[in-house]
């Protein structure tokens, strides 16, 4: 079982990442659970969700505790919420911002963690280039693909356009291609 | 046909395919989006023959579907919680009239303290009204229900609630087999009514029931339900026959034949215990569970069968007996008597507080060496409590308890689970 | 509305009329009405709502062509028509609630309209109780969706089935056993209450009107005139309860005509939110004539009249009378 945990605010389209994720692992033929954790229901308040992909019939009802992978829309949280309890050493981060982990004030955090399982991701810029709004899940999902290559790109870009009607659909695949895009040449240049 | 979908959108499209013909629709979280959803599908056209109303309350939506149901059309609503109270006396009504209405709870806490996420205290309060009360486990089992609930209530003419939880199981995308519109057909055939009102053969329904009746009307639903127990398995395998799946019934049991330890649950929670069952076995615990699917009827005869032989049993229940300790507790006890075994009653997750693998297996250990108590609240916080009750042994004006405990708990937005 | 030959209702017994054609006599005069409220009921003696329910259903059943279906509030007239085993109702009928009346309406139009049948019509009806008071949710809900229901306010002025309480119907100075004739301002108090006609008028509904059980003819007409119509319809009916009121039973006509000239309970007619027509006062009487035959105002009058609340009683008339132009 793969677990993921993405964190953001109200309005940043928190749930719906989660739902598409889970949506794309099921276009692959596996079974996936998302399913949210909110406060009082409003813009800006921090919001998780939750996606389990498994290959049999995903039955724990939990929240996810022990992340394999950690999606994070906005990092205004990073230093508010207790974004990496349960992440293990050799879990996934994924951080919408335009900075690096050090500026971000996490290098401590990430020094002495094998450097190709975190990434940060242009997000919001891409999602305001390509969309015309700052929400920046498609985009992630891209990036998810491309870092974690647990989901293919193909399966992203059908889940966005199931969720989205056609013309906003578009936009977001065009986000998620390009964050897909970045997110490779960011490993191989790891890897490199 | 296989789908990804959210929970409560499942539910709006099996009900649709059960042909309601009236809909009431109120709002309340948690269960919110399947009345949209149903209404969208009215509105769109591809819900044909059905009367979608938006009612003005709770105590309405109960009130209109009491009426249509009566008038003889196959009607449905939904709520949780709050509105689950507000409609009761229509609740008691509906049941008490003989109306096979269909109604989804999402389950979900009632207040005060005001809160939105899940337990089972709403279904739970109105448990006597005399409904049928079923619980899902899972979102197809929730679909799957509600196909059963109408044929189950306009067979017995009872009305039926599918409990659900809410927000884990109504807004989780899961997923799940949609059945498709001749299946449903051929498994839920058109409504005939056994009473109702029609100017070409007038009745009166309603009418005031004195001393020398009362008794024997309040019997014979008490029968029906009796009657449910036979009949609640039978349309499980009917079901099991036209949609090639398990669903529903009375109880199920997993890994329980030999287990020494048998956890009871309801809903969605079984998931996650059958998970710790799963890794409790590996290190060699004899343990195993009972998830009830049908709370009412209570199934005490299959319930006694699948506990007799263990040595304790651990009900988790999403609700509380406030003064008492457990609710289906109570139900587990009747259908040991004279059986002796150790029974714990353990009240978890009210309010929507997380259930997780650790706490259960932690809970599960300490019950295979019976030191636990006879009722216990799972992950209380005994220093918020001992420190909240030394505050009110300190002084008067305390103001108000639960502000003061969110107090000392701090944000819960910078927290997990 | 009769313009050719003028009736004067004397008393209870001129519903017949010879003189009239057939489609202009009442259908009380009528041999084969349907009697949809059946004798044999276990109403009081002198019960206005008993007279005012068979007055205004047997009137819809014959605009309806008998397709009528009742909905029926929690209160006196459910209680004496279904004393089980028996039934006085004709017609299908259902009790559900006390303050659900105008919901349950509601649902069993939409199955109607869904199982198609369009020529079956519904009417809710219940005291000034289950409408004013515990039914007012329901009830401007149902105004508000326009649904097709004719709801019937039998108004009596009081919470009469469980022992004559004060309910938001009950006018002022009116004694009943939660407003008791003690103290300074005994009976009901000044600047309470509401105004339900009125208050469906401002929901705009296709139809309202008050009627009283001292015009039958005027009754008949307004039932039959809102069942012409689709869409949510009110009628308010003035029905004496000659137990609660201390009046005497054979009166209940003559106390419900007094009302009606005295200017206390104005009769008229609304469509969309504006008053289309009202009936006029004949002849016009001191409230006093009115208050001074129930009981209920005894405190007023006695060694020491009340005069000053007497007065503001004929205020509230004369207002009425402005309000309304029942003087023309």
């Amino acid at each position: 079982m793969f677990q993921i945990r993405i964190h953001g605010r109200g309005g940043q389209g928190v749930v719906s990442g989660a739902e598409m994720l889970s949506v794309a692992a099921f276009l692959e033929g596996r079974y996936a659970q998302a399913f949210p954790s909110f406060g009082s229901e409003r813009m800006g308040a921090p919001v998780m969700a939750f996606c389990r992909i498994d290959d049999k019939e995903i039955r724990l009802r939990e929240p996810v505790l022990d992340p394999d992978a950690l999606i994070v829309q906005d990092q205004t949280l990073l230093h508010q919420v207790d974004l990496f309890s349960g992440l293990p050493a050799r879990g996934y981060i994924l951080i919408n911002s335009t900075q690096s982990f050090d500026e971000l004030g996490l290098g401590g955090f990430v020094r002495g963690v094998q450097q190709y399982r975190l990434s940060t991701l242009p997000a919001t810029e891409l999602a305001l280039k390509h969309v015309g709004r700052a929400v920046p899940n498609a985009a992630l999902l891209g990036g998810f693909a491309a870092t974690t290559g647990v989901i293919g790109l193909a399966s992203v870009l059908a889940a966005i356009r199931e969720k989205f009607p056609a013309a906003i659909a578009e936009k977001n695949v065009a986000a998620a291609r390009e964050a897909f895009d970045i997110a490779t040449h960011a490993r191989e240049a790891i890897d490199a | 046909m296989l789908k990804q979908t959210e929970g409560s959108h499942a539910v709006a499209e099996a009900v649709a395919l059960c042909r309601p013909q009236v809909i009431c629709a109120y709002p309340i979280t948690p269960q919110t989006h399947i009345v949209e959803g149903l209404g969208e599908m009215v509105k769109a056209g591809e819900l044909v023959n059905c009367e979608y109303i938006n009612v003005e309350s709770e105590f309405a939506a109960m009130s209109v579907a009491i009426g249509a149901s009566a008038a003889g059309a196959r009607t449905y609503t939904a709520t949780s919680s709050q509105g689950l109270l507000f409609m009761a006396e229509a609740v008691y009504n509906a049941a008490g009239l003989g109306l096979p209405i269909v109604m989804t709870i999402g389950n979900r806490a009632i207040g005060a303290p005001i809160n939105i996420w899940n337990d089972h205290s709403d279904s739970m309060s109105m448990r006597d009204a005399g409904w049928i009360q079923l619980y899902a486990e899972t979102n197809q089992e929730a679909l799957d229900l509600h196909i059963q609930a109408f044929r189950l209530a306009e067979e017995l003419v009872c009305p039926v609630m599918v409990c659900m939880d809410g927000f884990i199981l109504t807004h989780a995308y899961e997923r799940v087999d949609m059945p498709t519109q001749r299946q449903v057909d051929a498994f839920l055939p058109p409504y005939v009514p056994r009473q109702v009102l029609d100017p070409s053969d007038p009745v009166s329904i309603g009418a005031l029931v004195g001393p020398e009746a009362f008794t024997e009307v309040r019997y014979l639903s008490h029968h029906k339900q009796l009657r449910a127990l036979g009949l609640i398995p039978e349309l499980a395998a009917e079901f099991k026959k036209t949609f090639g799946r398990e669903s529903g019934g009375l109880i199920r049991t997993y890994r329980s034949e030999d287990a020494e330890t048998i956890v009871v649950a309801l809903g969605s929670l079984n998931g996650t215990v059958q998970e710790v069952v799963d890794a409790m076995r590996e290190s060699g615990s004899r343990i195993g569970s009972v998830s009830i699917c049908s709370f009412r009827p209570f199934p005490l005869a299959v319930l006694r069968e699948a506990l007799r032989s263990a040595k304790r049993v651990v009900v988790l229940e999403k609700c509380l007996a406030v003064g008492l300790g457990g609710i289906v507790s109570d139900g587990v006890r009747k259908s040991l008597s004279g059986i002796q075994l150790n029974g714990y009653t353990v009240i978890a997750g009210l309010g929507g507080r997380a259930i997780t693998r650790a706490s259960l297996t932690r809970l599960f250990e300490d019950a295979e060496r019976d030191e636990l108590e006879q009722v216990t609240f799972l992950d209380l916080n005994a220093d918020v409590v001992s420190h909240e009750l030394e505050r009110e042994s300190r002084t008067r004006r305390t103001g108000p308890t639960a502000e003061a405990i969110l107090r000392r708990i701090g944000t819960v937005a910078s927290q997990i689970g | 509305m009769d313009t050719q030959i003028k009736f004067y209702q004397t008393g209870t017994f001129t519903v017949g009329n010879r003189l009239l054609t057939e489609e202009q006599r009442t259908v009380q005069a009528d041999m084969h009405r349907t009697n949809s409220l059946n004798s044999g009921h276990r109403a009081c003696q002198g019960c206005g709502e008993a007279l005012g329910a068979r007055y205004a259903i047997d009137a819809a059943m014959r605009a309806t062509g008998n397709q009528l279906i009742a909905v029926n509030a929690t209160g006196c007239l459910e209680v004496f028509s279904t004393p089980y085993p028996e039934t006085s109702w004709q017609i299908p009928w259902i009790h559900s609630l006390f303050g659900n009346a105008a919901a349950v309406a509601t649902g069993v139009a939409a199955a109607q309209r869904v199982l198609g049948r369009t020529d079956v019509r519904v009417i809710a009806q219940g005291g000034d109780g289950g409408t004013t008071d515990i039914g007012f949710g329901c009830l401007s809900g149902m105004f508000e969706r326009n649904d097709d229901v004719l709801y019937i306010c039998y108004d009596n002025e009081a919470y009469m089935n469980t022992g004559v309480q004060r309910s938001s119907a009950t006018p002022p100075t009116a004694r009943t056993a939660t407003t008791p004739a003690v103290g300074t301002a005994p009976g009901n108090v000044f600047g309470t209450g509401k105004n339900v006609p009125l208050i469906a008028m401002a929901h705009r509904i296709p139809y309202v009107a008050t009627a009283s059980v001292a015009n039958l003819r005027d009754l008949e007409q307004k039932v039959t005139h809102a069942m012409e119509i689709h869409g949510a319809r009110y009628i308010h009916i003035f029905v004496p309860c000659p137990l609660g009121w201390g009046s005497a039973p054979e009166d209940t006509i003559l106390i419900a005509r007094l009302a009606i000239e005295c200017g206390l309970f104005p009769l008229f007619e609304a469509h969309d939110g504006k008053v289309t027509s009202r009936t006029p006062i004949r002849r016009q009487v001191p409230v006093t004539e009115y208050l001074n035959k129930q009981k209920r105002f005894a405190h007023l009058f006695g060694k020491t009249p009340d005069t000053a609340r007497i007065d503001q009683m004929q205020r509230m008339a004369d207002q009425n009378i402005a309000d309304f132009g029942l003087l023309q």
